[in-house]
């Protein structure tokens, strides 16, 4: 799944204090590893099992997820704007690879 | 129920009975041999989350559809009430499914940067059941709320 393809929504500038909505999304399979081909082969688990979120390298939000997560993964929640920074956000695969995006934001 | 039926209504029932115990053995072999989480297995889950702590009502919003037409992709959102500051925060959110093979489903870790304790997510759901979400308080208090989700059409293998 090397083409795991992360998307974000973060809105480009913020007023102080204001708490602002994060909207991600990638894609992926999140392969729960309980079905089978046509052969009756299990086929092995491969998910997104963490996502994480940083503000200025300080972890800010993470989840744990499980194979009920479904297919394309989204996720949303809030951070309250209080200076300007970076945004980082990433993504970590069964397989070891981790999906990153980031984005930036203006804290007027 | 009236014990008075002649044996041919009884039969009819049984019939009925054992056409819906078919149907829902044919729904089962989706996912042959695979054991499903129950209550038993959500409290478990529960716990090694969470610890001994007693489960508190209230605080915890679960918006969840009524019926699912799709258990592939069923939109859940939490919201938990708190401050949100840097003494008193809700830590982590867990979401467990009582019918699916596995229960847990997602576990949420909030900051007081957050601002607000509010997220959404698309989870699989196999068949209609109980969806329970467990959050957990900086002061080490524990909230549970729990809403049924009826589903049309079972996501494979959540």
């Amino acid at each position: 799944m090397a083409s795991a393809k992360p998307r974000i929504k973060v809105p480009k500038s913020a007023a102080k204090g204001e708490v602002i909505e994060i909207k991600t999304l990638i894609s992926h399979k999140m392969e729960t590893g309980l079905r089978k081909d046509k052969d009756g082969k299990v086929i092995p688990r491969q998910i997104i099992n963490k996502f994480t979120c940083s503000f200025n390298d300080k972890l800010i939000f993470s989840s744990d997820w499980h194979p009920a997560v479904s297919a394309n993964p989204y996720m949303s929640f809030h951070i309250r704007a209080t200076e300007s920074g970076k945004l980082d956000f990433s993504w970590h695969d069964d397989n070891g690879e981790t999906y990153s995006k980031s984005a930036d934001l203006t804290v007027a | 129920m009236s014990r008075m039926e002649s044996p041919s209504q009884v039969s009819r029932r049984h019939v009925l009975v054992l056409t819906g115990a078919a149907a829902a053995a044919a729904g089962a072999g989706l996912l042959p041999g695979i054991a499903l989480a129950d209550k038993a297995g959500v409290e478990a889950a529960i716990r090694k989350a969470v610890g001994g702590a007693t489960l508190q009502s209230g605080r915890i919003t679960l918006e969840l559809p009524q019926i699912a037409e799709n258990g592939n992709t069923v939109p859940i959102g939490i919201e938990v009430d708190s401050p949100m500051t840097g003494s008193d925060y809700v830590k982590s959110v867990h979401i467990f499914a009582e019918g699916n093979p596995n229960p847990e489903v997602a576990s949420i870790h909030f900051t007081p940067t957050n601002g607000i304790a509010k997220a959404s997510t698309r989870m699989r759901l196999l068949k209609t059941q109980n969806v329970v979400a467990v959050a957990e308080m900086s002061d080490g208090s524990v909230y549970r709320e729990a809403v049924e989700v009826k589903v049309t059409i079972g996501g494979c293998g959540g």
